[in-house]
């Protein structure tokens, strides 16, 4: 499993106003990671439907990070809180349904912590290289 | 949705910035694979694409390529996305109609010497927007009206700038303090560097000026105790604190002709509670019913609930005409409604107890630089006598510790960063001793003297030749004699590099300075941002100082991070000069990213209701009893929590629907293979 030269497809759903901006901010400051993974931007994470992230893992992601504000920062007063609550669930299908649910990450990044951003890239290719493609990546070929 | 689809017709424009992004990835392959995507239409690329030139591009290509959809690969929405919306529009399409890939910030600066994989990374970036791209809509922004009305939180010389500015322009302005009297930390200083103005001369001024604008509506020990709406609708709760004492307004409102509190003083004469007082750092007596100092503003007493025992011997004093104390007085509550909002709370010491070696609250004769700011001032505890606090001595020599638990990364109670002004008033002290007590001689112990200001170099080669002392090293360590109550500083002389031993009658400490404990809650109320050191996160630190992230919500002084006085006053009125525009222009257009019910799908369960932050959702009834969920535009701000969850995907984010989020996600997991 462990090859050295796979690329592990990443998919993260970012808010606007604290990781997207923590993002930005670790390329301000120029804070080097892997490239593995891609983001899209929502206003808030509270927009994150659980069939968003069964649809990537179906498509055939490798792994998934959802990322925004600290308990208490959002921008929205507690999307992220509600975010977080759905993640527990969402967690426990992808169990059922045979992935580790290592593979579904949810962070908090503020819009001041670039190199938390860069920390957290690094801490989510390394996770996901360990476990290896996803076994639904399969059905995509 | 319902009318003939149009096909897509997408541009996609690659910008160089430079060599930022065409230095770390190849800008041609990025440019050649784009072509290839599905509904594009054109692929440019040039140096700039947010100069004039850059702009006509794009400008040009929606009228020659008949676009209906705009991509450009630059740097991040959050920087020029309304540059390219405008471009957008001005070729004639809905602002709307754009995406941008953030292949700078989160792409090229991050994966400098990765070429491959970020080229690689470019091109799934570029066809994830692609893929939003198709299928964006036309959307009209909201238009809302901005309440002629502004809120400055803090009362420090910066919220009084700032209240000035905007009562000036026009705007009635609420300027909220906490404590019972405007003036802040200015008000505790005597002397102000490199110009040594009297504090209090230059402050007074303001303060009556405040107290007399006709458009400045001052509320003194009120603090606030919520916030609710956006920009131009701010809804504000304050709590204002039970005073105990009446106003001459308020006195005449409870029948009491000619009554209130006129600021004589007959009720501390009798009060029996003696305290520390805050004012003097706990270095004289406060009765419990005080002024904050002598020159408050409003003049009026306060009583201290926490110290009160109600004997009731201030309201026999006040008598009977003026009936201005009131001790069953309890905290109200008013709601004031305003458009902007200025945070100017100000900073705290850190507790530099914490910083054992130094020994301050061990020894007697350590003391931070704020209190010696009140030992020398006239209107301190000592009537401006500089004296030891062990046994009332005039000292003669002084030691000052500069940079105390700032540029400090020992963790602690230390902070790593520059408190930015500790330098320049420990040259001002060291000028006080030397005039003020014949013999004086200042030490100052300093890494490096940082007197970056107007005329500061100048002062500090002034306080040189005027005879101070000037030790260039860190402050190991303070031990105390126990008879003399004498201090030896243990440091080392770095110029001379040997260690040194000086024995010292006094020892200030230039502490560092921290964001004020109640800054977290009131930060999470506004929803401003902090800085990773706690201080309040600016919009841009650079293009952008005075403004926050949050609409309508700006920033004045150090709670924003250290800064001096001349500092704090130019960002207030920075600031107040942002706030006053979305007031003076009258409305502000709101993004339109509201939710929207297709009524045909929802199922009227009323999850949605329950999850939003903001109540705006209801359930109506429509036709034969049917429930069905209904959206107040006004109220909602487009977080999506209830489009996130509603089981029958009924609720419909703007610009960024459902279908639009899952086309990016197939875009980039299936290579662009169709949804």
């Amino acid at each position: 499993m462990a090859d050295e030269n796979w690329n592990p497809k990443i998919i993260a759903i970012i808010c606007n106003w604290c990781s997207y901006a923590g993002a930005d901010l670790a390329g301000g400051a120029r804070i080097q990671y892997p490239p593995d993974i891609r983001a899209i931007r929502v206003m808030c994470t509270g927009r994150v439907d659980p069939l968003f992230i069964m649809k990537a893992f179906q498509d055939g992601a490798d792994g998934m990070l959802i990322s925004g504000c600290h308990f208490g920062d959002c921008h929205y007063l507690e999307g992220n809180y509600k975010c977080a609550k759905r993640m527990f669930l969402v967690k426990n299908v992808l169990k059922n349904i045979g992935l580790n649910d290592r593979r579904l990450r949810m962070t908090f990044v503020s819009a001041s912590e670039g190199a938390k951003w860069g920390m957290v890239m690094e801490d989510v290719v390394k996770t996901v290289k360990e476990l290896g493609p996803s076994p639904l990546s399969e059905y995509q070929k | 949705m319902a009318e003939a689809k149009e096909q897509p017709r997408i541009g996609v424009f690659i910008c160089h910035c430079g060599t930022n992004i065409a230095g770390s990835l190849s800008i041609e392959e990025v440019k050649e694979y784009a072509k290839t995507l599905p509904g594009v239409v054109v692929a440019e690329e040039y140096q700039y694409m947010c100069s004039t030139p850059g702009q006509s591009i794009i400008v040009d290509s929606i009228k020659e390529h008949n676009l209906n959809g705009v991509v450009v690969a630059a740097c991040s929405p959050r920087l020029h996305e309304p540059t390219f919306r405008i471009a957008t529009q001005e070729g004639g399409l809905n602002k709307f109609r754009f995406e941008m890939a953030n292949i700078r910030d989160q792409n090229s600066w991050v994966h400098m010497h990765d070429w491959e994989g970020a080229t690689s990374k470019a091109k799934d970036q570029v066809r994830i927007a692609v893929a939003k791209a198709r299928m964006l809509e036309d959307l009209e922004p909201k238009s809302v009206p901005v309440e002629h009305a502004a809120l400055v939180v803090g009362g420090g010389v910066g919220g009084m700038q700032a209240a000035l500015d905007l009562a000036s322009a026009g705007i009635k302005t609420y300027l909220v303090e906490k404590n019972p009297t405007i003036g802040g930390r200015m008000s505790q200083l005597d002397k102000t560097f490199p110009t040594l103005d009297c504090s209090q001369c230059i402050l007074t001024p303001k303060m009556v000026d405040v107290g007399r604008h006709p458009n400045i509506e001052l509320m003194t020990y009120t603090e606030v105790e919520n916030v609710e709406g956006y920009i131009g609708n701010f809804t504000i709760t304050l709590r204002k604190k039970a005073r105990g004492v009446l106003t001459p307004t308020e006195a005449e409102a409870r029948g009491i002709v000619g009554g209130g509190c006129n600021g004589c003083g007959d009720c501390a004469e009798v009060c029996p509670v003696i305290k520390p007082n805050p004012f003097e750092l706990g270095m004289a007596p406060r009765k419990a019913i005080y002024i904050y100092h002598p020159q408050v503003n409003p003049l009026l007493y306060t009583v201290d609930f926490d110290s009160c025992i109600k004997c009731g011997l201030c309201v026999t004093a006040c008598g009977e005409e003026k009936k201005a104390i009131d001790l069953d007085m309890v905290d109200t509550f008013e709601q004031v409604k305003v458009g902007t909002c200025i945070l100017a709370i100000g900073y705290d010491l850190i507790p530099i107890e914490g910083k054992k070696e130094w020994g301050y609250k061990r020894f007697d004769n350590v003391i931070t630089g704020l209190e010696f700011e009140r030992l020398i001032c006239a209107s301190g505890p000592t009537g401006g006598k500089l004296i030891r606090p062990s046994d009332g001595q005039i000292p003669k020599k002084i030691g000052f510790v500069l940079c105390a638990g700032s540029r400090d990364n020992t963790g602690g109670v230390a902070k790593p960063y520059c408190s930015r002004f500790c330098c320049m008033y420990s040259l001002k002290h060291a000028h006080q001793i030397m005039e003020k007590i014949p013999g004086a001689v200042p030490y100052l112990f300093y890494m490096d003297i940082r007197s970056f200001g107007k005329m500061y170099e100048e002062f500090y080669y002034r306080i040189q030749n005027e005879g101070a002392k000037f030790i260039r090293g860190r402050v190991a360590n303070i031990l105390e004699d126990p008879t003399s109550k004498n201090l030896t500083v243990y440091t080392e002389d770095t110029l001379l590099g040997r260690p040194l031993s000086l024995e010292m009658d006094m020892v200030v400490l230039a502490a560092a300075i921290q964001p004020k404990p109640e800054a977290e809650r009131i930060r999470q109320m506004f929803g401003v941002s902090k800085s990773q050191d706690g201080w309040y996160l600016e919009a841009h630190p650079k293009l952008n100082p005075c403004g926050t992230t949050t609409a309508g919500i700006y920033l004045a002084g150090v709670c924003q991070g250290p800064k001096d006085i001349p500092d704090t006053v130019a960002q207030a009125e920075g600031a107040a000069s942002a706030a006053s525009i979305p007031i003076h222009i009258g409305e502000v257009q709101l993004e339109p990213y509201f939710a929207q019910c297709i009524e045909e799908l929802c199922a009227g369960c009323g999850m949605c209701v329950n999850l939003c932050p903001y109540g705006a959702l209801d359930l109506v009834e429509r036709d034969g009893g049917r429930q069905v969920m209904e959206v107040t535009e006004a109220k909602c701000k487009g977080c999506g929590t209830c489009g996130g969850f509603c089981p029958g995907g009924a609720i419909k984010m703007q610009h960024f629907t459902s279908p639009q989020i899952c086309a990016q996600i197939d875009a980039f997991l299936l290579e662009g293979g169709e949804q």
